[in-house]
């Protein structure tokens, strides 16, 4: 029980606990892992296929995990009412997907501007009508300019791991900025998988106000005339330089993310098989396809390696940039049409020709392996370049 | 919470700005001060960057003055012509975006009664008509149906004034506006009387022209809110700049509004009643 629970240093929870298997869903990960934060306050509204995490998340309440808890009246009043508590000095968490996200979609760059370090879970799917509930993560491309740092998890191990270690990377003094941890909704949230959990009697360290870089809302400073939030006035070059400067100083608080994200998470990407050159470079589920055609790829006769990249924002162009230095071919496979990932990998390469941005699957279609195979032997048949067992199809 | 946390090493007092030093030593955080002594102390808020004559000015400076725990109040508005002496005072306040101020208040109380359970901080939201009766209307509404403990103010000039005087919810019936070239099509929302039936255990309807009652309606809105529930005060505060009157007009046309569409109305439950009996008694006591 909560009150059972004890504080530990995140290194501790994070690395050196003893942890056991467990068989659960994805959104019985983010509870696990919400269990663990020293969350005080979550707040809920329902989407598919977030609701389930945020039910649990309720059950934590009711169990005593969480000091407060409640539905809001959407999402742009609960990502509203997550930022007033957030101003409020404490750990906060919620979850949303998809059309949730975007009616909140004002918020997250308030979250950004006002340096809050809120966890939300995203379970991404189909936002456009016609109406789509299934796995899509289209509304991640919407997000990637809001300000805030964004994960995204392969499995249900990644995600309960990715929730926890966002609290310890968004509050640092020096970042205290939004994460937002995505995954593709159903594939990971609404399926078993082995997770390993450290135990439940431990948790994180209270979220401490007082380390943070912008003063907490409390009013516990009187008399100052302080507004939390900079504001622009028109015809005021004064105000203009305040929030430019601003976006810059959001901008260098996610660059300076950088370092805790490489110590928290092991790095902004992974990289099996750097000697390769030829790479699958994918995020999210997409990652675990991209395990499997790699598998046939190699049975075929055809070396591919892997590039893993689990934070967006920071983007590891850098690390991208070394990892296929030698590179002749790096094919993207994506849950969306727009294929923003592969957007992201050509703006941060030279010759960004060797860059295949597909396969691409939408609207809830799920990525079958021999889609990924196919797609890199076509365009090892279109560069010409020789492979064992090239041009052959399954 | 006392002041006295933040008081200067002797050293720097001298360095720091007059405007400081008369917040510390004549400000309303030592000693209660309300709308009657106003001109005797320094105010909370004593510049804005508002037309000549706006109401919406006077009702915040009312508001100020009537504050029961100013060390202890953060205020949550939303953008528009508020948010111009709003960030003036000398008070916490957060802008934050449009029309969400009453999802935003409602995160903030609850996480402040987490941190501070021996202490009362007073949340109030202050708003125009169309961030509290427009844009906003459905948060507004949750807060006070979930019982949140916090005050609503809506500042009520009828128009969206800072964007170019555009027709609001709260604009009169026919008035001919931006947006409503043809004269508004549509009562003004009853927004008094949603609050009467959505939670809200003490409200008052007031405009400029009766500054003790603002006050007093304040204060108490503020207080019954630290025990009871939502409460609500909405203020008309006539705007000269969009609706094209002379600027020394303002409290005139108050009252004329007072006669005429916006009578003092007051309503509390009985719960209300019996804890601003009980806090009167109490404080001739001390």
């Amino acid at each position: 029980m909560a009150g059972l629970q004890r504080e530990v240093d995140p290194e501790y929870l994070f690395w050196e606990a003893p942890r056991r298997q467990v068989f659960i869903t994805g959104s019985e990960a983010v509870a696990e892992a919400v269990k663990r934060a020293n969350v005080d306050m979550a707040i809920a509204y329902p989407i598919t296929p977030q609701s389930e995490s945020m039910h649990l998340v309720g059950d934590l309440y009711a169990q005593g995990y969480l000091r407060d808890y409640y539905r809001g009246e959407n999402e742009f009043a609960v990502m509203a009412a997550v930022h007033g508590a957030s101003l409020g000095g404490g750990r906060v968490f919620t979850a949303t997907s998809g059309p949730g996200t975007l009616r909140a979609m004002e918020m997250f760059p308030v979250w950004t501007g006002s340096r809050q370090p809120i966890v939300c879970a995203f379970m991404c799917r189909g936002v456009s009508l016609p109406p789509s509930i299934q796995p899509e993560n289209i509304e991640m491309a919407m997000l990637l300019d809001v300000g805030m740092l964004m994960f995204h998890a392969e499995d249900a191990q990644d995600f309960f791991d990715m929730i926890l270690k966002a609290y310890a990377i968004a509050e640092q003094p020096d970042v205290h900025l939004p994460v937002g941890v995505f995954v593709d909704g159903f594939f990971v949230t609404h399926t078993r998988s082995m997770v390993a959990l450290p135990p439940d009697d431990l948790k994180l360290p209270a979220y401490d106000p007082r380390r943070a870089p912008v003063p907490t809302f409390d009013m516990e400073t009187p008399p100052i005339r302080m507004v939390r939030d900079p504001l622009l006035n028109k015809s005021n070059f004064i105000s203009y330089a305040a929030n430019a400067s601003w976006h810059q100083e959001i901008a260098a608080a996610a660059e300076r993310a950088r370092k805790h994200i490489r110590r928290y998470m092991g790095g902004l990407l992974e990289v099996d098989d750097p000697a390769a050159t030829i790479f699958l470079a994918a995020s999210g589920t997409a990652v675990s396809q991209s395990r499997e055609a790699i598998k046939v790829l190699k049975a075929g006769g055809i070396r591919v390696g892997l590039i893993k990249i689990k934070s967006i924002r920071p983007f590891p162009a850098r690390e991208i940039a070394a990892a296929t230095a030698h590179a002749d071919l790096i094919v993207v496979p994506e849950f969306n049409i727009g294929g923003w990932l592969a957007r992201e990998i050509k703006a941060s390469i030279d010759n960004n020709r060797r860059v295949v941005g597909g396969p691409r699957v939408f609207g809830g279609m799920t990525m079958p392996t021999e889609l990924i195979v196919n797609e890199v032997r076509s365009a090892l048949d279109r560069s010409g370049t020789k492979q064992p067992g090239s041009g052959a199809r399954i | 919470m006392s002041i006295k946390i933040i008081t200067p090493v002797a050293e720097f007092a001298e360095l720091l700005p007059q405007e400081y030093k008369d917040l510390v030593a004549h400000g309303p955080y030592n000693e209660r001060r309300f709308v009657r002594d106003l001109g005797t102390f320094k105010e909370i808020v004593d510049e804005h960057p508002h037309c000549a004559g706006c109401g919406v000015a006077l009702a915040i400076r009312l508001l100020a003055a009537a504050l029961p725990s100013p060390a202890d109040t953060l205020i949550v508005g939303t953008p528009g012509c508020s948010f111009f002496a709003l960030i003036q005072t000398a008070l916490n306040y957060s802008n934050t975006a449009f029309g969400n101020q009453n999802a935003v208040a409602t995160g903030l109380k609850r996480m402040l009664e987490i941190r501070f359970p021996h202490v009362h901080k007073d949340v109030v939201v202050v708003a125009g008509d169309g961030g509290i009766a427009d844009i906003g209307l459905d948060l507004t509404l949750h807060s006070w149906f979930r019982r949140e403990k916090i005050t609503t103010v809506m500042l009520d000039n009828e128009v969206y004034a800072n964007t170019g005087g555009q027709e609001s919810g709260m604009s009169r019936q026919g008035q001919v506006l931006n947006m409503a070239p043809r004269g508004k099509h549509f009562p003004k929302i009853p927004v008094f009387e949603l609050a009467k039936v959505s939670g809200c255990v003490y409200g008052v309807r007031v405009t400029v022209a009766s500054p003790h009652k603002v006050g007093r309606a304040i204060r108490n809105a503020i207080l019954i809110a630290r025990e009871l529930g939502p409460t609500y005060v909405q203020v008309y505060t006539p705007c000269p700049t969009n609706m094209k009157f002379p600027p020394n007009q303002t409290l005139k046309v108050a009252k004329e509004a007072e006669k005429d569409h916006y009578s003092y109305e007051e309503f509390m439950s009985a719960e209300a009643a019996e804890y601003l009996v009980q806090s009167k008694a109490e404080s001739k006591e001390m």
